[in-house]
């Protein structure tokens, strides 16, 4: 770098003024801030007891769960997609020929390794029966990484833990179909309605 | 030299040769779809996706006459100045209309089927069908059949009827058949005659959908988590080239590699179905040391401090190769033992045996003979002690007490000794068993060594006609395996990583039966008698 490029601008440092020198105005300023921010609304909460309410819990990525179909049986159909698109490798599944009828194949064994995930929710996108999502509860912790790796129970239980808060994307699909055009009548929800129902003809791709 | 134009490009072939629309597509890099037709089965011309236009290119005037109807191109036969064109929207057309045909009574079932990945109605609907669909198209759950060895999906069948020309033509038992007619066309077995030979498991590799099942790969993997690698068949002296497919160090399927000079485009449910035994818990594992009763484990560092110095002192020494070792293993095991002891007894194992030569009627062999490199263990034995003992021989001498130390280079699949003979072996002072499974002689051994596996080892394997094939390694043995080559390589004091390419080159310099082996080996394997056929003709020129 040179003294006489052209690109240089050199800009001279203002003088500083009286009351500048007092630093009296800047003191009084900081210091306004600091009451306004004392009777103002407090946004902290205190964590383990209190907590956030989550503004749009359907874009929260949290803890996994895995969803049971109507009949309470695991909806995941093993089709291996979610292991396909998870960037870090965290999903593990072994699959085998369903008991069931009216399903061709289901997971035996499903694994997610939760300390390994990176909570991307491409695992969710992926999903052509919405059989996986990702709750609200962060919350998340353990003596040791083996219990840190959920098994299928143990994502099944998160199901049944958080159902009722958060119901399921399919059972939601199914109350906008049957609701018909009244769901998508309007307003926010709108958006969301009409994506829903344009991936439940997705959802229904098998069994 | 006659030529044929296809899509503008022109082609030569030579006068004999008999070339199909689609084999003479694929000179010029054009692939045609098509489902029925495969290179070892009969031209059926049924499924009408090879539709292309045809046309005769005079020689004289050049002026070209094309038919007005699309013909197959796997029923047309490649004439001097035959002209196809594979790329119009007449034969778009007709493609699109065949797919949009097959996903009518398809069940759109691809994310929970097995042939998702390397399906060929999924490649050719995205390459060539419409996006747009005229039909209602509900997906279901396919009907599924047991046909005997393999499972059928009744309702994802595209009908080519690979499957049952290939029962009738290559295996010859012709168990599959078409019921009914039309559109309620299925595959199906007659009752009390289910799909039970040698070769069933090639109807999943030719089935183009994922009609066909293997009831063993059903549901563990999806295709495009697996990576192949070349390997060759240690099961039988045929040598058949396979890819081996693994994930994470795991095989979970073997499929046929073509191979025009071996086995074609198939290979035998028994090779297809061996790869549960690299991984059976019972193997062997690490190396361990007998003192007493008690088994030592040795780590690597120890054991190459160790050995020498025991097999030194052990007196006369004396190895068995098995007829399993690579030609690099053999080569490398008896130049350590040779430079231990010039004196070293060198013999072959036995050889296992199983019934007689099966031939199909399309000109696949199951040998009898169940091993995979007899001939080049035997050359590499009788290289380095020319007459040298047989099996029963050696045997006997061991059993005399003449040999001090005795290493056994195993690897067998199946048990091979009986305790009898294992305790003849053991009047050595010292014993070395290097195996794949426990055997009554790795029960008495001194020194136990872990071997790998066919998928484990680099190497070269001769067949039984003298065919010399490069098999690569798949995965990694078990944790403290050392397969027969590394540890060879290591015991030589080599030094860097294994490297059985420059071995064999070695072999091939040294020893006049692996001449031919000098330069690079294609993927089909290299004929080890041309060198010798060579020689004959030297001997006595045609005047």
């Amino acid at each position: 770098m040179q003294q006489e490029d052209p690109r240089i601008r050199w800009v001279k440092e203002p003088e500083m003024g009286f009351w500048e020198k007092t630093y009296l105005p800047l003191f009084a300023d900081g210091l306004t801030t600091t009451v306004r921010h004392l009777v103002r609304r407090k946004v902290t909460v205190q964590f383990p007891e209190e907590r956030h309410a989550f503004a749009e819990p359907l874009r929260y990525r949290g803890v996994h769960r895995l969803n049971r179909d109507q009949q309470g049986r695991v909806k995941c159909v093993a089709c291996f997609l979610c292991t396909t698109a998870c960037p870090a490798h965290c999903i593990d599944i072994e699959a085998a020929p369903s008991p069931w009828l009216d399903r061709e194949k289901y997971p035996v064994r499903f694994n997610i390794d939760e300390l390994r995930c990176i909570f991307c929710g491409m695992c969710e996108e992926a999903c052509p029966v919405n059989a996986i999502e990702l709750t609200t509860l962060y919350d998340l912790s353990g003596h040791s990484r083996e219990e840190m790796i959920f098994d299928k129970e143990k994502l099944l239980s998160i199901y049944d833990q958080t159902k009722g808060a958060e119901p399921p994307l399919w059972m939601m699909q199914r109350a906008v179909q049957e609701g018909g055009a009244a769901g998508a009548g309007g307003g926010s929800d709108e958006s969301r309605h009409s994506e829903t129902t344009s991936e439940s003809s997705a959802g229904q791709t098998v069994g | 030299m006659p030529k044929a134009y296809i899509d503008g490009r022109e082609i030569e072939f030579s006068m004999g040769e008999r070339l199909n629309g689609i084999q003479a597509a694929a000179r010029a890099g054009i692939a045609i779809p098509h489902y029925c037709w495969h290179p070892g089965l009969s031209v059926v011309g049924s499924c009408r996706m090879c539709l292309v236009e045809v046309g005769t290119r005079d020689t004289e005037s050049g002026r070209i006459i094309m038919l007005p109807k699309l013909m197959p191109a796997c029923n047309t036969p490649i004439k001097d100045g035959t002209v196809l064109v594979t790329h119009s929207e007449k034969v778009a057309r007709a493609r699109a209309m065949v797919e949009e045909d097959l996903l009518l009574r398809h069940p759109i079932d691809c994310s929970i089927c097995d042939k998702a990945g390397e399906c060929s109605l999924q490649d050719y609907h995205f390459r060539y069908g419409t996006a747009e669909r005229r039909a209602e198209i509900r997906p279901f759950t396919s009907r599924k059949r047991d046909l005997g060895d393999i499972t059928l999906f009744v309702d994802r069948c595209v009908m080519c009827s690979r499957c049952v020309r290939f029962t009738r033509e290559i295996s010859g038992a012709s168990e599959l058949l078409i019921i009914r007619r039309g559109a309620h066309e299925e595959i199906d077995v007659l009752p009390e005659q289910p799909l039970n030979n040698p070769l069933s498991g090639n109807v999943v590799d030719l089935c183009p959908v994922g009609a066909l099942a293997d009831k063993e790969f059903l549901y563990k993997q999806r295709v495009w988590h697996l990576r192949r690698s070349p390997g060759i068949c240690t099961l039988c002296a045929t040598g058949c080239s396979i890819w081996i497919e693994q994930n994470q160090d795991r095989v979970y399927r073997i499929k046929p590699r073509e191979n025009p000079q071996v086995n074609h485009w198939w290979i035998c449910n028994a090779g297809r179905y061996s790869y549960p035994r690299i991984h059976d818990p019972k193997r062997l594992r690490g190396t361990v040391r007998r003192t007493g009763e008690a088994l030592v484990p040795v780590d690597g560092k120890a054991l190459l401090r160790e050995l020498p110095d025991r097999l030194r002192s052990a007196g006369r020494l004396a190895l068995m190769l098995s007829p399993f070792l690579t030609v690099e293993e053999a080569y490398l095991a008896c130049a350590w033992i040779r430079s231990l002891d010039t004196q070293a007894q060198i013999t072959v194992g036995p050889i296992p045996r199983d019934g007689e030569d099966q031939q199909f009627s399309g000109g696949f062999r199951i040998s009898a003979q169940k091993c995979p490199n007899r001939k080049g263990v035997e050359e590499i034995a009788a290289y380095f002690q020319p007459g040298g003992p047989t099996w029963s021989e050696w045997l006997n001498a061991a059993g005399r007490g003449e040999f001090g130390g005795i290493w056994v280079a195993g690897g067998y699949v199946d048990p091979w000794i009986d305790g009898p003979t294992a305790r003849q072996v053991r009047r050595a002072g010292l014993l070395i068993v290097q195996d794949l499974f426990p055997t009554p002689l790795s029960d008495i051994a001194d020194y136990v060594l872990a071997a790998g596996a066919f998928a484990e080892t680099e190497g070269s394997y001769v067949n039984a006609r003298h065919r010399l094939q490069v098999a690569r390694r798949a995965v990694r043995p078990p944790w403290g395996n050392r397969p027969c080559g590394p540890l060879m390589w290591d015991l030589l004091g080599r030094t860097g990583l294994y490297d059985p390419r420059r071995v064999l080159s070695e072999v091939a310099a040294e020893i006049p039966y692996f001449h031919a082996a000098l330069g690079e080996i294609p993927d089909i394997g290299i004929d080890l008698r041309i060198n010798q056929l060579a020689e004959v003709t030297q001997r006595q020129p045609v005047v």
